[in-house]
């Protein structure tokens, strides 16, 4: 559905994207996960015919996005990363008007937007500004499949979000996605990545590895142990120094410490912290997740 | 074309939502004409007159009556010190100051020759011309019939001498607000198409919008129509409302053919709104849109003609009002209203705005991008 070849681009001297390739199948939920800057909202705006690339080509649902545009734009909903919807037209008059322009009606795809737009009911006479995040988002969502979509875009559509209107979104994609509409979605929220089919890492215009979410995790080749205690910063300083280490990292509370597969266990680490005064730390085998697999591909790639 | 129904629904809905706009539209015309045309007048009145009279003879009293009875000057003090009299030009109290020498009458009878002195504050050398010009006027009255006086001839033997009697055509009273009320009118439209129409599209864009409209099939065309048809309504109701006010308000005298002014202010909005749209498509934000507009808006108002008469501009300027839009229609606005012009009269002033449209919008549109 999505097929983008080493995609390049620019601005003045920073490259933003440098050589993007990806695959996006019909019906797949396709996360791209990086921090802010990462050159996420470029791709996005490449894709949905709004920037022109430099170099390499792009195609949504078998158009070019440059020389196909116009017939892109009546396929394609997009959800930009800022809310782009009119703050002083209402719920109604929003999604009224974004159908009209794309030659449909809301009732026309109801059965789309039946689920988001319940949710929505309540508030159709309020203007968009007055709605709180999670609101605004679903109306985002609302307008941006009005015209029934074959792609969506979106981008990072959960910034901003609450834990619990966010929990909700990744629900309603999913259900969006059984009914065969294929999702680019980016975002910069590492726990999200588990609930797409496919994620692709990316970090200043590259994108690091593409699989699932689980084949990346499992795929992460050093052992990881996360140790707990008192002081987190003086934990990452000790470990930092530890012969084995090949990565420390502050995850909140905890440290995540990764060793060389096979390197130490749990022995030395505790006779290592405990000659340095961390005695009381507790020490624990774990599985990676996505942030940790991020974190080693940064390291690689550095 | 359903898209721009649909495009300019949308921009009424928000212009009649939004709770500054809507009044402005409607208060902005009338605060405009009622202030700007009793406020900015040419018309000097009350000119502040200091008098030294020295003499204090019946002669001297007489010139000083004359200036007391005209309406022009107000004589706010009369003192027999110069001194006091520069205090009260340097103080701004005085705008002129006549002073009348000791033996004036004196010097009239016996030498047939007297002389006058007249200081003048000619801060504003506008004003101190006009303050000149009626003084000068007054002093010359009173010199003919002095000298009638004082040579008693028959009518017969009387100097020969050319009377002059004129007419002001087209505006009899010299009244000066049927001269401003129509060329407020036009700055009132102006204002609307430059800041309103220009600024909205713009505002898309800083508040992100415009990347929502991008995604969709709309096309470019349809999209700067829909965007900038609402103000060109706007604009061409204000004025009509500006008209109305001015018939029943002011009762500027209307001796043209409207369907002249409204066709021609149709195209000019056409012209406006082309420059808002070209500013536009090189700004990002209100503000820069805002202080670009500004800019020429305000070379544009200063030499329209709309306050200063254009003939009285230097020759390179006056070259430079030849591509000033707001120039053209206060011309056509005070021809057809004033002086009942016709379509022949104002045929060059629309073929000139209809190459700025073409020009100015051909240029906008070029430069618009939906996406780079």
């Amino acid at each position: 559905m999505i097929q983008v070849q080493d995609i390049r681009k620019a601005y003045n001297k920073v490259q933003a994207l440098d050589g993007i390739s990806f695959e996006v199948g019909k019906g797949e939920l396709f996360g791209i996960i990086g921090p802010d800057g990462a050159g996420k909202s470029t791709l996005f705006r490449i894709l949905t015919t709004l920037l022109l690339p430099d170099s390499g080509t792009a195609l949504v649902d078998g158009l070019d996005v440059v020389k196909d545009y116009k017939k892109i734009r009546n396929r394609i909903g997009y959800m930009p990363g800022r809310f782009s919807l009119y703050q002083d037209l209402t719920v109604e008059e929003n999604l009224n008007f974004f159908a009209s322009l794309f030659g449909t009606t809301v009732e026309a795809n109801y059965d789309l937007i039946k689920d988001i737009f319940i949710m929505l009911e309540p508030f159709r006479k309020r203007r968009a500004g007055a709605l709180s995040g999670g609101m605004k988002q679903k109306l985002a969502l609302s307008c941006a499949l009005i015209h029934a979509p074959k792609v969506l875009f979106l981008d990072e559509p959960t910034t901003g979000v609450d834990p619990v209107s966010r929990k909700e979104f990744w629900e309603m994609l999913a259900k969006l996605k059984e009914k065969g509409i294929t999702i680019l979605v980016s975002t910069p929220y590492m726990d999200e990545a588990s609930l797409c089919d496919r994620v692709g890492l990316m970090q200043d215009g590259r994108i690091f590895t593409i699989d699932t979410p689980q084949a990346i995790t499992r795929s992460f080749p050093k052992d990881l142990w996360e140790i707990s205690g008192e002081h987190v910063y003086k934990l990452l300083k000790v470990l930092e120094k530890f012969s084995f280490t090949h990565a420390v990292h502050a995850f909140g509370e905890v440290v995540h410490l990764s060793l060389p597969k096979g390197g130490a266990g749990s022995l030395e680490i505790m006779e290592y912290l405990l000659e340095n005064g961390c005695g009381q730390a507790e020490i624990k085998r774990i599985d990676a997740g996505i942030e940790d697999c991020f974190m080693e591909y940064m390291n690689e790639y550095a | 074309m359903r898209s721009i129904i649909y495009i300019v629904q949308k921009e009424f809905l928000q212009v009649f939502r939004n709770k500054s706009l809507l009044p402005l539209i409607f208060v902005m015309p009338v605060i405009q004409l009622l202030i700007l045309s009793n406020a900015a007048t040419y018309e000097v009145r009350n000119i502040a007159l200091h008098v030294i009279d020295h003499d204090l003879s019946q002669t001297s009293r007489r010139l000083v009556g004359k200036f007391e009875a005209s309406p022009y000057f107000e004589i706010v003090n009369t003192s027999f010190s110069q001194k006091e009299a520069e205090h009260d030009l340097i103080k701004d109290k005085a705008d002129l100051i006549l002073e009348i020498p000791p033996r004036f009458e004196h010097d009239l009878e016996k030498n047939s020759a007297a002389g006058l002195h007249l200081n003048l504050n000619a801060i504003n050398s506008a004003k101190a011309g006009i303050a000149l010009n009626y003084s000068n006027a007054i002093i010359q009255d009173f010199n003919a019939h002095i000298r009638a006086e004082m040579l008693p001839l028959p009518p017969e033997m009387a100097p020969p001498s050319v009377d002059i009697s004129y007419a002001n055509w087209f505006n009899p009273d010299l009244n000066f607000k049927t001269f401003m009320v129509p060329g407020i009118l036009v700055l009132l439209v102006t204002m609307i198409g430059l800041f309103l129409g220009g600024m909205n599209i713009v505002r898309e864009r800083e508040i992100g919008t415009i990347e929502q409209l991008n995604v969709t099939p709309i096309k470019k065309y349809q999209f700067i129509i829909g965007k900038l048809l609402p103000f060109w309504i706007i604009a061409m109701f204000e004025l009509a409302f500006g008209l109305g006010i001015g018939l029943l308000l002011f009762k500027i005298p209307f001796v043209g053919n409207p369907v002249i002014i409204f066709a021609f202010a149709g195209l000019y909005l056409t012209v406006i709104l082309g420059i808002g749209l070209l500013i536009s498509t090189f700004t990002e934000t209100q503000q820069q849109a805002m202080f670009l507009s500004w800019f020429f808006m305000v070379i544009f108002i200063l030499m329209s003609g709309l306050f200063t008469p254009i003939e009285s501009m230097p020759t390179w300027a006056q070259k430079i009002t030849w591509f000033n839009p707001i120039a053209y229609f206060v011309e056509v606005i005070r021809m057809v209203i004033l002086k009942g012009s016709s379509w022949g009269d104002v045929a060059h002033h629309f073929g000139a705005l209809t190459i700025f449209s073409l020009a100015l919008n051909g240029l906008a549109v070029w430069n618009y991008r939906k996406r780079s």
